[in-house]
């Protein structure tokens, strides 16, 4: 019966997500408000179709969030991230105090003890990592200003959740008076530890994670890679966050800083690319399934029974958020529509509130009835935001854009560090073929991004410095993850000819800006890439013959420059035969020739065409024969006859 | 017999192996001590001169010969390529570009007309040395000494024996400059450097 039930809640899960993302896109909403509403939707409060386990899905699905971090990790190498540091510790640090600050004022206001003052201002000063990122990132917004100043916050958000856990049951005794700290005796396995074994246990699993990450790591994976198994890959991509995760929580640290920082450790690894392709899905549907949950638990009966409450409660979270947001990001140098846009996107309650408000009554900081309003505005705060940045984006910005303009072009012309990684370059396999192509690249300046799926390779042009990551390029997430969208120029030159043709079909479908060079594996293979009209074909074995042939010829007395002009007339004329011979070639195909049969006939044809060549290979302007004998003609009188 | 001139020649012929006056040329000189033949358009069929080695070549040599037909009143173009690539500004002239001063380079021409035929009202128009011109120009910039040239005419008609002469000729202008033995002022007098032995 229990798996009766897991698949109905799958399949309502499932069909509000799949109705209602496709239709809130289309509306101009973004996916955030669609998950959103269909939570809403199926909630208890309006269809009822999910009731109060919506609450543990929400749990569960937070780990969405954690594999987000773990995936700007990957995109942050660690000299970006201490370039950002006075953005994370001034502009985030600052923010998280003023809200804490004015939000726990506002509380003592209404009623609250100094300490739950503390403990709501503090809860309610933190952002939404999910919907901010989720939202930016589909905006496209996060190499800008506006984005790359909220990651920062957020990060440093991410970071105070430790301190702020820690704080919350000592502001239990100021709050019921009580010399009461439940909290201040840690238990690790059952063990009473003391606060100093726990830090020491933190420094540890930190460094761990750290060493592991730069020296481990990688040779697990290749070892997985040499398998060729790739749910096995994807198990073990999995398995690495989640034990970061599991490892974080143990020693009481926040799981999504621990992702964060697996992630930031792996951004030089060789298989950044497949852990991003590999974690990315999950990510997608985790952080929708919290969304939906987000939504399903919003308590319209409490919002019903009190409106005027909570809605000026929802606007004052808001409304107190954006102005410090709005008045530190000019005073950090975000300007015009870009702050506006940075105040708007992060002036909600975040995920990490719910367990906050949770845990602060758990400790009896706070009365249950105030948690569950905090929830609520929270959770509307969350709801609201895809709204105000629709809003934001439709009538501030333009207007603000109008004023400022000077200002906006500065600070989207900003460097984008995120990015630094890419390349114009990508070429997707690198075996024999490759090496040569990408050394001669390589040699000449050019960066390129190489993707190539055996792990052997990978080993031996990583140690002579070459960017070379593992994985199949012909998996649409992949190209994009190595940055297919930006890249110029792709070279495909892996030699199975129905993997190149895929990646060909595959880049021109989605990257249609893409030049797409090949190498040619085989005659039918030529003729699929005149079909496809690549910008540029090679086959991989011509010129290397043709090459081998000259010296034939030159051994056997013919002049080197001689032998080199033949070569080019017979590479030219054998280009246009090839042409003709697809044209023939896709007629004859409707006249159901065997394979082999076809092959005998086009090398006939084709000697047949170049036997023909002969006539063109003299070089007859150098020649000076016929003048020679017209010289003889002149001289010689005609009477003479 | 140590040679005091080394004699650098710079065959530039794209169908050396049909010619008959020049690769006998080649023949009549080559085993001579001194003299480094190099058939350039074997060393480099693609045209991808190798700018260091060819430098390499004209600071080891005193007398550097450009041997071509002309073409067009000019030379196959591989030689345009070679100057254009090989004499560099800071090497071959400029103010730093003193690597050549001092050496001296010869042309030695096969042309199919005759001699009376070049420079005359009814035929073409400019003497053998007015269409060298641009090379004589070239050498003086690069601060060396232009040497009159070695010129082959009427090669269309010419019989075997008559290269054969020729090239006999040639042998002996060679030696001639090898050994120094020609008067500096007599020579630079001479229209072809023929005329010196005849």
């Amino acid at each position: 019966m229990q798996e009766q039930v897991f698949f109905q809640n799958a399949l309502v899960y499932l069909i509000a997500a799949v109705i209602s993302v496709p239709v809130a896109k289309r509306l101009g909403f973004g996916s955030v408000l669609g998950y959103l509403l269909a939570g809403m939707i199926i909630g208890p409060f309006v269809l009822g179709y999910i009731g109060s386990e919506g609450e543990d899905v929400m749990h569960f699905a937070e780990f969405g969030v954690v594999m987000m971090l773990f995936l700007i990790g990957l995109e942050l190498k660690p000299n970006l991230l201490w370039g950002m540091r006075r953005s994370i510790f001034g502009l985030g640090g600052l923010q998280l105090l003023l809200s804490a600050l004015v939000i726990g004022s506002v509380a003592v206001f209404l009623g609250q003890s100094i300490g739950a003052g503390l403990a709501i201002g503090l809860t309610l000063g933190l952002s939404s990592t999910a919907i901010v990122l989720q939202t930016l990132e589909e905006k496209g917004l996060m190499k800008q200003a506006s984005g790359k100043a909220s990651f920062s916050v957020l990060i440093l958000q991410d970071i105070a959740v430790v301190p702020i856990l820690a704080m919350i049951p000592l502001l239990a005794g100021s709050a019921l008076s009580q010399g009461q700290d439940p909290r201040e005796i840690q238990y690790l396995w059952g063990l009473e530890i003391s606060g100093w074994v726990q830090v020491a246990l933190m420094l540890t699993v930190i460094s761990f994670i750290i060493v592991a990450g730069l020296y481990l790591v990688k040779y697990v994976f290749r070892i997985i890679a040499r398998t060729g198994l790739r749910e096995i890959f994807t198990a073990a991509a999995l398995l690495l966050v989640i034990a970061t995760a599991a490892l974080m929580e143990l020693v009481g640290l926040s799981p999504a800083l621990g992702a964060f920082l697996a992630g930031v450790v792996l951004a030089n690894n060789e298989y950044r690319h497949e852990l991003e392709a590999d974690i990315e899905p999950f990510k997608g549907l985790l952080l929708g399934l919290f969304f939906i949950s987000v939504g399903a638990s919003i308590n319209f009966s409490l919002l019903a029974s009190s409106p005027g409450t909570i809605l000026s409660l929802l606007a004052a979270l808001i409304g107190i958020k954006f102005l410090i947001l709005f008045i530190l990001g000019r005073f950090f140098g975000i300007r015009g529509g870009q702050n506006t846009m940075f105040a708007f996107s992060l002036a909600q309650g975040g995920e990490f509130a719910f367990v906050l408000v949770a845990f602060t009554a758990e400790n009896g900081v706070i009365t249950s009835g105030v948690s569950a309003i905090l929830f609520l505005v929270v959770a509307l705060s969350m709801a609201v935001t895809p709204l105000l940045l629709l809003l934001n984006d439709k009538w501030i910005m333009p207007r603000v854009c109008r004023t400022e303009n000077t200002g906006e072009e500065d600070s989207i012309g900003e460097e984008d560090s995120i990015d630094e990684e890419e390349t114009p370059l990508i070429i997707a396999g690198f075996g024999r073929f490759g090496v040569v192509l990408g050394r001669f690249l390589i040699a000449n300046g050019l960066r390129a991004t190489i993707l190539d799926d055996n792990p052997e390779n990978i080993d031996v042009l990583r140690r002579f410095g070459f960017k070379v990551y593992y994985g199949d390029a012909s998996r649409s997430d992949l190209l994009a993850s190595a940055g297919a969208y930006k890249a110029k120029v792709l070279i495909v030159t892996v030699e199975n000819r129905e993997k190149s043709l895929k990646i060909i079909d595959l880049a021109r479908r989605n990257y249609p800006h893409l030049k797409i060079l090949a190498r040619a594996v085989s005659q039918e293979h030529t003729y699929d890439l005149l079909d496809r009209q690549v910008d540029g074909f090679k086959r991989d074995v011509f010129e290397s013959s043709l090459h081998l042939g000259m010296q034939a010829l030159t051994h056997l007395g013919y002049n080197n420059y001689r032998a080199y002009r033949l070569a080019q007339t017979f590479r030219k004329h054998n280009r246009k035969v090839l042409y003709e011979l697809h044209k023939h070639h896709r007629e004859d195909e409707n006249k159901y020739l065997t394979e082999t049969k076809r092959h005998a006939l086009e090398l006939e044809e084709l000697f047949r065409a170049e036997k023909k060549d002969q006539a063109y290979s003299r070089d007859s302007s150098w020649d000076i024969s016929s003048r020679r004998e017209e010289a003889r003609k002149l001289q010689t009188p005609p009477t003479e006859e | 017999m140590v040679p005091k001139n080394k004699i650098a020649i710079l065959v530039f012929h794209p169908l050396l192996h049909k010619s008959r006056v020049n690769s006998l040329l080649v023949n009549a000189v080559k085993e001579l001590p001194g003299v480094n033949p190099r058939i350039m358009y074997d060393l480099y069929p693609d045209f991808a001169i190798d700018v260091k080695e060819e430098q390499e070549v004209l600071l080891n040599h005193d007398i550097i010969i450009w041997q071509h037909p002309l073409y067009w009143y000019s030379s196959p173009s591989l030689l345009k390529e070679w100057t254009d690539l090989v004499l560099e500004h800071g090497f071959a002239y400029g103010r730093e570009g003193r690597a050549l001063e001092g050496k001296k380079v010869m042309s030695v021409i096969s042309a199919g007309g005759r001699r009376n035929n070049y420079g005359s009202v009814e035929g073409v128009k400019f003497s053998i040395r007015q269409l060298l011109a641009p090379f004589e120009q070239t050498v003086s910039l690069c601060r060396m000494d232009y040497l009159p040239p070695f010129v082959t005419h009427g090669t269309h008609l010419m019989n075997r024996e008559q290269i054969e002469k020729t090239a006999e000729t040639y042998a002996s202008v060679i030696q001639g400059l090898l050994e120094d033995s020609f008067r500096e002022e007599e020579l630079l007098q001479k229209e072809y450097i023929n005329d010196i032995i005849l």
